[in-house]
């Protein structure tokens, strides 16, 4: 069996950000696993642009983004497999992986960073009647079909979902040709980013239909049409409001899901709300040494954020490595109440964490003029405003070591939403 | 005087922005909270222009057939269409470097368009 000291499951932006401050922070016995033929993951397809600007201060397309970090990890001559599936990961740290060269093959690690990113959520999760036929596509394998492939999967074509993917495919589908006719969304919001509403769908006069669903698709070989109807409330059609759409095409953009199977399989606690791993301040699972970052924890809506969060995983997981944890700390946990749907972390040990720490959640619901508080016990310290936040849009409050650690009797942390 | 209210597109924040305008004279911008948002602002009400990203066939790379490419600079809203037509039938052989300009003053705008990815 190899050993190696960390073993990083994915070679996108979370893996190869927690690969490079982990051989920052001196760790040299670093190998990155990726199944694809490249490194850099999804966003080699991702072409548009808005990428990096927190990191880099610049904007970039996603590729431009994904090579910065790719010639970082071969400048620190970091190991990588490409072609290389990860099997299985037990809970002893074994990473069971194949590739064709080396066919089936086991590492000991002492540290795991799990960096697998999200899937799409399929046809199957939604529901909707009508027959299977051809040209129903998950808005991503569009998007790569077109992008990496270089294959137009149809030319008239409806969106389901206001996910950014979906806004993004709207105006990548109209201007390689295809007539978009209509993005429908469930819920009365987007999932969406609002620059993207504004430069993917009002750029192109491409209309945004809020709480509307398919309830139907027609065509046995190929989809030929798709009905849409308004839904009430609780998301039911109402009967009355349905529209015809013909269509060779439809996408879906309706969320995506942590990949956690191998996590799972491992023993690593979820978070049912994220379906990502539960993880302290250090972003380590239930698991000593198994540590979480990028989309497999939480889906995110910026990459840069995902690269922040993957610096900090692969700190922790060389301190980890290095016996520079402190086992016995107290361990605080982090609530989230009145809007405020889920946190990352869920537990902060306040001895071990930075001076700062970034808390990201999301919010349950939209809330206009509302504030983002945070209680330590029923203290309240910190009090922001802010004018409007929506689900599709991650929030974060920043926590300082110090005021954590001046609360002796400190119990319990909570991050919630008042009124004003 | 009128008023025009934008979703900043400079970076994912979207900022709300409320531009007052007199004829064509910009009086306020307001509810940007970056430099970027400003700049944004007067241009879209004057000049609209957009980075314009898209692909190119490739030949001889094994990790792609096609390359992503995208405008050097921001171009007029409406050449938009003229861009994409311009690339269309473009093929380009590997290897290709990040940066390398793919096609020349595309359509016209006296913009280059230049490779996004390495292949």
């Amino acid at each position: 069996m190899e050993n190696y000291n960390l073993v990083i499951i994915g070679g996108g932006p979370a893996g190869l950000a927690a690969a490079a401050a982990a051989k920052e922070a001196g760790e040299d016995s670093i190998l990155i696993l990726e199944r694809d033929n490249q490194l850099g993951g999804i966003l080699n397809q991702c072409i548009h642009n808005g990428f990096g600007l927190h990191t880099f201060n610049e904007e970039l397309t996603g590729p431009e983004y994904a090579n910065r970090f790719i010639e970082k990890v071969k400048d620190l001559n970091i190991e990588y497999r490409l072609h290389t599936m990860v099997m299985d990961i037990s809970e002893q740290k074994v990473v069971t992986a194949m590739n064709r060269n080396d066919g089936m093959f086991q590492i000991q690690a002492k540290a795991i960073i799990l960096a697998m990113g999200c899937r799409e959520r399929p046809r199957g999760a939604l529901n909707i009647p009508g027959y299977r036929p051809a040209g129903i596509y998950s808005a991503g394998t569009a998007q790569r079909l077109v992008n990496i492939e270089g294959f137009m999967p149809g030319r008239e074509v409806v969106i389901l979902g206001s996910g950014d993917i979906g806004l993004i495919m709207a105006r990548r589908m109209t201007l390689e040709g295809a007539k978009v006719k209509v993005v429908a969304e469930l819920m009365p919001y987007s999932g969406g980013l609002k620059r993207n509403i504004v430069q993917c769908l009002d750029d192109f006069g491409i209309p945004l239909k809020l709480s509307h669903t398919v309830v139907d698709i027609e065509g046995k070989e190929r989809v030929e049409g798709v009905t849409i109807a308004e839904v009430d409330n609780h998301g039911k059609p109402i009967p009355g409001t349905e529209e015809h759409y013909s269509c060779d095409t439809l996408l879906l953009s309706v969320g995506l899901i942590p990949e956690n199977e191998l996590s799972k399989d491992a023993g690593v606690e979820m978070n049912p709300i994220t379906r990502g791993p539960k993880v302290n301040e250090s972003l380590e699972t239930n698991i000593d040494g198994v540590f979480a970052c990028g989309n497999v924890l939480h889906v995110h809506d910026l990459v840069d954020f995902v690269s922040q969060e993957a610096t900090t995983a692969g700190k922790n997981a060389v301190k980890y490595i290095h016996n520079q944890e402190n086992k016995n700390a107290k361990v605080v946990p982090v609530e989230a109440k009145d809007g405020v749907r889920y946190t990352v972390p869920v537990t902060i040990r306040p001895e071990c964490m930075d001076d700062l720490l970034t808390v990201r959640f999301r919010v349950g619901g939209v809330y206009k003029n509302h504030f983002i508080s945070v209680y330590l016990n029923d203290e309240r310290i910190q009090h922001r405003p802010r004018q409007i936040m929506a689900p599709g849009e991650m929030e974060q409050v920043i926590l300082q070591k110090k005021q954590l650690l001046a609360k002796y009797d400190l119990q319990k942390i909570t991050i919630c939403l008042e009124e004003k | 005087m009128e008023t025009k209210h934008l979703t900043c597109i400079g970076c994912p924040m979207g900022c709300s922005i409320t531009v007052e305008m007199e004829g064509s004279e910009i009086l306020s911008v307001t509810g940007n909270t970056c430099k970027r948002g400003d700049i944004y602002a007067r241009k879209e009400v004057t000049n609209p222009t957009r980075i314009v990203t898209s692909t190119v066939r490739v030949t001889g790379s094994d990790l792609t057939n096609m390359v992503s490419c995208k405008t050097e600079h921001d171009i007029p809203k409406d050449k938009i269409f003229d861009c994409v037509k311009a690339l269309k039938g473009v093929t380009v052989k590997a290897p290709i470097k990040i940066g390398d300009v793919l096609v020349e003053n595309v359509a016209g705008t006296g913009v280059n368009i230049i490779a996004t990815k390495n292949a």
